[in-house]
Parts: structure tokens; C-alpha cells; sequence
């Protein structure tokens, strides 16, 4: 269905608004002894070592923008980054990482593993790529940010990325005590550019360079609803690197051949996104061309049975997902966050459709911020009724809580369409230049 | 092979007449055969007919039943529990397609394995040791063994040959799982002879006769468990491809264990108990029966192959050249006792090839064949060609023109949008390096992309082509019509370019 409502372009006022919100969490979901953050405000949510890197990247923000005394944020850094140089690096099931990785969930009080999670490379490199964010940002001559300054350097250099890469060179997605290597690999396009860029630029354990090559080479070049885009369903792919790394201009191998880089791509994973929501082939409510954002979120889930009621019986809830275009799994939750944090690719589309999402969904938000997930074929409601002119808002099933994921990677991409801060501060990184060098980017900055 | 054999009934007795008949005495043997073949299933057969056509005295031997694999415990059974699951799945989803749902639903699995042995029964009559010899084959059953490099013996007769065709194809691989045999589980080999559906079932193996089972049981009432080792289903296939098979599974409300790695099996209280481990944490299920689908290796290890100076292995079979010979020249293989790709067309295929380089001193090539194939779950989900990977890793250039179902018409009309078309091009030239489809007839519709790469059709010749309006393989047009669109952009001169633009 073709979205017919008057444009509803988000304002710089109520983006500024929105961004400030979404800082908040890291201010609220922070134990003060640790500095470790914690993956949700649900009740008894561990920490995710993904969002501290995410919250290592938004303290910059919140001082750049006067929402916190750079003391403060120095402080935080601080804390959680001496926090994970003392931590046990023994491997044991109880430590906090192994070889300079980190155990993927922790628990927010000791810093222990929980959930028996896995040792993360993925989600060690996002904790590092925020760690260099704030060193570069942070780089006064005092003796706090001197120590910020070489907790970051101390931690990035002891991680041995050659130990999980595997015999093609590919890196491992996780290690677990009780099991070694897991036997998942990447495969495909996904998020792992930021890994294998900081990887390639350790200066003490840098990864064997056939692993990136080894990993471009399961990427698809497809032509779909006539776009040509390096495909990858979820959009959170397509927009976690490009958080840390100014992609616009610069090109591997990959996207030389295909005259493209991956900011581009995203611009036309975006365009792709409105057109599966567009032909909306499961007939969910609420879907269209401002109506969009299909990525990784919790959602509902068929272990709730009022909600299965109201579903169409051939449809299913996926509850915790990777949900994607145009191949699912789609069961007609959308993110309202994933949209907005694709803002610096398409700024006008994203602020018209996030605009009107929020028009017709004000319940996306609680408290100011991005809820992870609606649903509008959930309302308890008919939910293809006509929804109010008056009010111009429709009902939806919504998420409860806050996911410290989706309001980091808020938080940066609306600065970095705002001002460039992240991608500037990344620019300066040489070891996030010797990675991109070493991954055979070239051109625009890096030249 | 396995001979045994469901209960007999008409249908059965029909089969076995056709396949082993009861009375059948072995002739006595000519002095030498111009061609030997050991086994009688759809190589060997294909084989037989077509050295007798070319006027070679021939003999076959079959240890077990005629028809081997396909006809007896592959294909024609699977494929026709298949269709009555389907059905199933179709009763309980009419309201979808507007339609009442039957009150009571009930399955009646006897009947559906008697259908089944209906379907196969008729089968069989092409596939019968009588119509063989009357195609002047001399048929042997018994077990054969090489004696010689040109001399083979049947349970002590002697035959001897100029050529010889080793088509004695594949039989299932079970996984050594510490408890599994004393528990007793399924294989292919044996599934077929149920007549009654246990109520649970745990099916080891996520390739494609696992995924196939466990659909169809599932849909035929069983409560179903998938184990597979690996993240995904079907490993050999792209990720989409497998992703969309886990959820369809989820939707069918079979419980799917990926990563998970059965490591132990014991009985409890008549019940069949199975540790699963994933990721080192190791959980329990309880069942009534096992059905493993991991794989198949081929027969080739009673064979003596020693002595007739042919060399083998246990996982790969009888080693060939490209031409299908082994290193006695008087010996070929062909089908699954040699091929990786084990499918019942190859094995036709590669019978042909063997007979025409050992009767005719062809030259044909099987690195030429072009080979599709599919896994029958729903969605169907089949392949030719090449994979992006395989191509990139050759360093071609490769573009994919992508048709999500759900952008076809009649695949909306029939409810059945799960699914893509994926078209491989090496870039900037419509020359099609392979294709992967997933649709509820994928396997219908690969084989316009097979006979495409054959003769050497691009895509733009596909996409000039009428396709009839009202089917899915519309999906294909679809797909060479957006090549077509990107082609037609950068052939556009700029002047003209700029005046369309005005």
C-alpha cells in the first residue's frame, strides 16, 4: 500500500530530543561500582559487553553536546574500562574473557559470565571499537584521560585475534569453555566489517589477512525489487559498522568491482526495506513506504497466547529475532529505531518515515525512547481499521522496555548525520586506518 | 540393498515380482559377455538396456531387489508420503485458501503407506527383470565378486566380460551414536515398511532425506524432532534457502535442535531416551522411533575390487577418471557408487556416458554434466550450477537476479509466496552460471535453467522468451527481466538517454 499521509519530516528540535532520550539509558542501566551497562532495563538483565562499547562511544556525544560534564564521562570510561583490564581473563566458566575477548553477557555486579554465553568476537569488537572511540575523543593532557588513554590501548592490544581465526582464516563467531570454537561461521554479508577491520590493525596479534578475503567471498551481489545491493536481510547489518567507520568513498575489492561502497549500499538496503514493506506479501498491519524497519529485536512470541489469537493462524511469532527482507522471518514487527538510525544514508526518506511511524505509533516510545519492537497486526484493536484522523495514531503491540543496543546505535548515527563526531574520531584511529588498509580499502579519506 | 519388505499384500507381491520374482532361476552364463554389469538399479538398468541396444550381449547381476535405491526405499516411496502430507498440511491450512476446514482431521497412516506401496507397485513394472530380459539381458541375482581383471564371479558362476559397469550404488550411513543399534532406529531402508506412525519421532540428520521425513511425518501427525549437527539445515545450500526450510519446519510445529549433536541413546520404559549436546550443554528427548538421514556411502566393499586391480574407498567409492573408467580399462562405474553427486538423474546420465566411452570409445566428459537437483520439503528448494561462492572462488564475477515468489502472480493466487528465484550471471555478460529456487515447485521449475545452461541460453534469450501467464515459473521471466532492465540502462546511447529524460 502506497503511504498517502501528508509528510511528517522529523524536526531538528525533536530530533535533538530524541537523541538526548536515547542517551539517557546509559545514565540510567549503569551499575556505579562496575561501569559495566546492561543489555535491557528489564528486571535482572546482564550486562552486554556490546552496549558498553556502545555507551564507550555515546559518553563523547553526550559531552560534545553539553548533556554531561566531561569529568563525568571520563569518569564512567574510567571505570568500566579498569573494570575489564582487572578482570579474570582465565577462560574458566565464571571469568570475564579469555585472550583479550569477553564473555558476551556478565553479570552487572561481579562482571562473571552469565548465561553461559559465549566469549564474543563480534561483541568484543564493538565493546574495542567504543574503548577507541573515547580514547580519541578523550585526549586532554590530564591524568585521567592519560590513563583513559592506555586502559584502551592495554585492552586492545592483548586481544589475539589469530587465535579465533580458523584454518581458512576466517574469525570464529565464539569460544566456549565447555566446548571450544562454536561451529557457527560467518556467512554472507553482516556486521562483522568493524571485526575484521580492527583485527587487521592490531599492532601486537593482528589477524592472518585471508580472512577477510576468505569471509568477502560468501557475500551475494544481488539484483532485488531492482536494486543491486550486497544483500543481507536485517537492517542492523547494515548500519552496526558504518556506526564506527566513515564507509562513504572508500572500497574493498568487493565493492570496487561493483563500482558501490557500503555506505551506498545501505542507502539501497533502505530502499529495499520500503519496497518488501510496500508489497507487504504477508498482509501485516500498518506496513508501507514510511512504514518499515525490519532488523534483529526481541518481539512477541507465541508463548503468549492472547497474542497468538490474534495473529492469522498461517503467521508466526519469532519472539528474539534476526527479522529481515525480503525472506523473513516477518511476522509483522517492525523496529522504530532501526529506522531512525539509518538516518545519515537517506536523511529525508528516514525522517519522513520515522516521523510518521511515531505519528501513527506513539507507543513506540516510553519514556522518551525507542521501545525495541511493535507490532501493529497485535493491536487489540482490529488493527486494519482505519486509525484516528483526529488523533492520527493507530494502536500496536508494543515492546516493553529498553535494549541499550538500539539506543547506542541511535545515539551515534543521529550524531554522525548531525556532525560527523563518531566517524571523524574513527578517521583519526591509525589502527582503524591500518585495518581498513589491510582489509585493501582504498580511496576517498583513506587516499 | 535391504530386501526386507513391507507386509505383503497385492501391492507387495506385485513389486517383488517385478523386482526379484520368487521362481527366477539364474541362466546358465555365456562363454564371455561383451558387457557385465553389477547392479540392477537405475544405472545398472540404464546401462543393461541401452549395451543391449547397442547389440552387446550383457548380463546383470543384482544382489537385492531391481529398481535399487529410488524405486524401493528413496524417491518413489518418499516422494509419495510426501504428496499425501502435503495434502494434510493443505486440510488444516483451507481457511487460507477460503475454504472450510474439515471438521475432523484424522490420519490414517496405513492407508497412506498402502497408497505408497500402490504407487510403487505400479512403478515397478518399468522397472521389472522381466521387461530387461526381454531386452535380451541376461539377468543374475546373487552376490558378485571379482575374480579377475576380466572375470567375476555370482555365488560360484563364472562370468567372464570384455567391459564391466560397477552400478551398485549407495546404501545408508549411520552415525555411531553409542546406544542407537541396541535401541533400534529407521533408515531409509526400512521407514517404508511402516504401517503404523509412532507417536514420536526424532529424526538425526538435517540434509536432505532428513528434512524430507521429518516434514512429512510431521505433517502426517508425528510428533516431530529435527536434530542437525550443523546451524543449518541443508549445508550444501545457501543460507536463505535453509533459513526459510527452519521456518517453514517451525510453522509446521516440528521442533527443530540446530547445533545439536545426538551422543547418546538408551530405552527407558520401552521409551528411546537421546542426549543432545549443543554448544557442550547436552538436553534429553524422549521418543518412539529414530530415523537417521545422515548421508550415504557407497557398496563397494564386498566387491573384491582388489583383484580385478580397481581401486576404492569407503567414503568417495570406486575411484573414476572423467571418462568414468577405474584403472582396469575393461571396468567403469557409474551412478552412486562413484559419483558425490548421488542422485537417481546422474545415475541415468552417468550409465549412458559409461556405456557409450566403454562400447562406442567415447570421449565424454562427466565434469560436462550440468546437474540440477532438489530437495522435495515445502517449499521445494533446487539448484544447478554453481553456488556465488563456488563462482567467486574461481574469481568469476558473479551477479545474482533475485524473484522473491511473493512477486509472482500465481504463486500468490495459489498461497504458496515462500520462496525466491536466484539466478547467477557472470557479471556483465547474461551467460548464467547457475540458480538456486525455492518455491512449492522449485524442482518443476529448475529444469528451464538447466536446459538454459546446456544450450547455452542467456538470460537475456529467457527474457525475450513468452512464458504463460498463471504459472510460478513465471518467477523465472521475472528474474531475466530484470536483467534485462539493468542491460537496457546501459545500452541506452546518452543522447537518447537524455531525450527520454526530457
Amino acid at each position: 500500500m502506497q503511504n498517502t499521509d501528508p509528510a511528517r519530516m522529523i524536526d531538528e528540535q525533536r530530533l535533538d530530543q530524541l537523541q538526548h532520550d536515547a542517551f539517557s539509558y546509559f545514565l540510567q542501566a549503569v551499575n556505579p561500582v562496575t561501569g559495566l551497562v546492561a543489555d535491557t532495563t528489564r528486571e535482572d538483565s546482564p550486562c552486554s559487553i556490546a552496549v558498553v562499547g556502545f555507551a564507550l562511544s555515546v559518553y563523547p556525544v553526550a559531552v560534545a553536546r553539553g548533556w554531561t560534564q566531561r569529568a563525568d564521562a571520563v569518569e564512567r570510561c574510567l571505570k568500566v574500562l579498569r573494570f575489564f583490564r582487572d578482570s579474570d581473563q582465565s577462560g574458566a566458566p565464571d571469568a570475564t574473557g579469555y585472550k583479550g575477548f569477553y564473555y558476551h553477557f556478565l553479570s552487572m555486579d561481579t562482571g562473571a559470565r552469565v548465561w553461559r554465553s559465549e566469549l564474543s568476537m563480534v561483541d568484543t569488537a564493538l565493546l574495542i571499537a567504543g574503548a577507541l572511540t573515547a580514547a580519541r575523543y578523550f585526549t586532554a593532557s590530564t591524568a585521567a584521560e592519560i590513563e583513559l588513554r592506555e586502559l584502551v590501548e592495554l585492552l586492545y592490544r592483548r586481544i589475539d585475534w589469530r587465535w579465533a581465526q580458523d584454518e581458512q582464516g576466517v574469525i570464529r563467531q565464539g569460544w566456549k569453555p565447555e566446548c571450544g570454537f562454536l561451529h557457527y561461521v560467518w556467512q554472507g554479508y553482516n556486521e562483522a566489517i568493524v571485526l575484521y577491520v580492527l583485527a587487521l590493525g592490531s599492532p601486537t596479534h593482528p589477524a592472518d589477512g585471508s580472512g577477510y578475503e576468505a569471509w568477502t567471498v560468501t557475500y551475494q551481489w544481488e539484483n532485488m525489487y531492482d536494486y543491486d545491493v550486497l544483500y543481507a536481510g536485517p537492517l542492523f547489518i547494515h548500519q552496526f559498522s558504518h556506526a564506527w567507520v566513515d564507509l562513504r568513498g572508500i572500497q574493498d575489492r568487493f565493492m570496487r568491482e561493483k563500482h558501490s561502497d557500503y555506505f551506498e549500499n545501505s542507502r539501497r538496503a533502505i530502499m529495499v526495506q520500503r519496497a518488501y514493506a510496500e508489497r507487504n506479501p504477508n498482509e501485516f498491519a500498518g506496513y508501507d513506504d514510511c512504514c518499515w524497519g525490519l532488523t534483529a529485536c526481541d518481539g512477541p512470541d507465541r508463548g503468549i497466547p492472547e497474542l497468538a489469537q490474534r495473529l492469522d493462524p498461517r503467521h508466526h511469532l519469532f519472539g528474539y529475532a534476526a527479522r529481515g527482507v525480503p525472506f523473513g522471518p516477518d511476522d509483522g514487527t517492525l523496529s522504530g529505531w532501526a529506522v531512525l538510525a539509518s538516518l545519515p544514508f537517506a536523511p529525508e526518506i528516514v525522517l519522513r518515515s520515522a516521523g510518521t511511524m511515531l505519528e501513527r505509533y506513539p507507543g513506540m516510545l516510553s519514556d522518551g525512547r525507542y521501545t525495541t519492537s511493535f507490532n501493529p497486526t497485535l493491536a487489540p484493536n482490529d488493527p486494519h481499521a482505519d486509525y484516528d484522523s483526529s488523533s492520527r495514531s493507530s494502536s500496536a503491540w508494543y515492546s516493553t522496555g529498553h535494549f541499550g543496543l538500539d539506543q547506542g546505535i541511535l545515539v551515534m548515527m543521529i550524531e554522525n548525520h548531525r556532525t560527523g563526531l563518531i566517524w571523524q574520531l574513527m578517521r583519526g584511529c591509525p589502527y582503524i586506518v591500518a585495518g581498513l588498509r589491510r582489509a585493501g580499502f582504498r580511496g576517498g579519506w583513506l587516499s | 540393498m535391504n530386501t526386507s519388505t513391507a507386509p505383503q499384500d497385492a501391492f507387495e507381491r506385485e513389486r517383488l515380482d517385478n523386482v526379484r520374482p520368487p521362481d527366477w532361476h539364474n541362466p546358465p552364463p555365456a562363454d564371455r559377455y561383451g558387457f557385465v554389469v553389477i547392479g540392477g538399479g537405475t544405472a545398472g538398468q540404464v546401462a543393461a538396456y541401452e549395451a543391449a541396444a547397442l547389440g552387446a550381449r550383457v548380463a546383470l547381476i543384482e544382489h537385492g531387489l531391481f529398481g535399487g535405491n529410488c524405486l524401493n526405499v528413496g524417491c518413489v516411496p518418499s516422494k509419495s508420503i510426501i504428496r499425501t502430507s502435503r495434502l494434510y498440511a493443505e486440510m488444516r491450512n483451507g481457511e487460507q485458501y477460503g475454504a472450510q476446514v474439515p471438521l475432523d482431521i484424522r490420519v490414517d497412516f496405513a492407508a497412506v503407506m498402502r497408497r505408497m506401496r500402490g504407487i510403487r507397485a505400479r512403478i515397478s513394472r518399468e522397472e521389472s527383470v522381466r521387461r530387461l530380459v526381454a531386452a535380451n539381458v541376461d539377468v543374475f541375482f546373487g552376490d558378485a565378486r571379482f575374480t579377475g581383471t576380466d572375470t567375476l564371479a555370482v555365488d560360484g558362476t563364472r562370468l567372464r566380460f570384455n567391459k564391466a559397469l560397477i552400478a551398485t550404488g549407495a546404501r545408508p550411513d549411520t552415525p555411531s551414536i553409542p546406544g542407537l543399534a541396541e535401541a533400534g532406529y529407521f533408515t531409509n531402508e526400512t521407514v517404508f515398511n511402516l504401517t503404523e506412525a509412532p507417536r514420536r519421532l526424532l529424526v538425526i540428520g538435517g540434509g536432505p532425506l532428513g528434512c524430507e521425513m521429518a516434514q512429512a511425518f510431521c505433517r502426517l501427525g508425528v510428533k516431530t524432532i529435527i536434530a542437525q549437527e550443523r546451524p543449518l539445515f541443508l549445508p550444501r545450500e545457501e543460507r536463505d534457502a535453509a533459513q526459510i526450510l527452519a521456518d517453514s519446519f517451525a510453522r509446521d510445529g516440528m521442533e527443530v535442535r540446530l547445533n545439536a549433536r545426538a551422543v547418546g541413546v538408551r530405552v527407558e520404559n520401552g521409551q528411546k531416551v537421546v542426549d543432545l549436546v549443543t554448544d557442550g550443554e547436552t538436553s534429553t528427548v524422549t521418543v518412539d522411533a529414530i530415523l537417521t538421514g545422515t548421508g550415504r556411502v557407497p557398496n563397494v566393499d564386498e566387491l573384491n575390487l582388489e583383484a580385478a586391480g580397481v581401486s576404492y574407498d569407503n567414503a568417495i567409492g570406486v575411484h573414476v577418471d572423467d571418462f568414468l573408467r577405474t584403472g582396469n580399462r575393461r571396468i567403469y562405474a557409474a551412478g552412486d557408487a562413484c559419483l558425490a553427486d548421488k542422485f537417481n538423474h546422474t545415475a541415468d546420465a552417468s550409465a549412458h556416458l559409461a556405456v557409450r566411452n566403454a562400447l562406442l570409445s567415447g570421449r565424454q566428459r562427466v565434469s560436462a554434466f550440468v546437474i540440477p537437483w532438489c530437495t522435495y520439503t515445502d517449499p521445494e528448494i533446487a539448484h544447478v550450477g554453481l553456488y556465488v561462492r563456488q563462482a567467486l572462488e574461481r574469481k568469476i564475477p558473479v551477479k545474482t537476479f533475485t524473484v522473491p515468489m511473493h512477486d509472482v502472480d500465481r504463486a500468490i493466487t495459489d498461497d504458496e509466496e515462500m520462496g525466491f528465484v536466484k539466478i547467477h550471471v557472470k557479471e556483465r555478460t547474461d551467460r548464467i552460471l547457475g540458480a538456486t529456487i525455492v518455491a512449492r515447485h522449485a524442482g518443476e521449475m529448475i529444469n528451464e535453467i538447466t536446459l538454459a545452461m546446456v544450450a547455452g541460453i542467456g538470460l537475456e534469450t529467457i527474457a525475450h522468451t513468452m512464458h504463460s501467464y498463471g504459472t510460478q515459473a513465471e518467477g523465472i521471466k521475472l528474474a531475466a527481466d530484470a536483467f534485462s532492465r539493468t542491460r537496457v540502462k546501459r545500452e541506452i546511447p546518452s543522447p537518447l538517454r537524455r531525450w527520454l529524460q526530457r
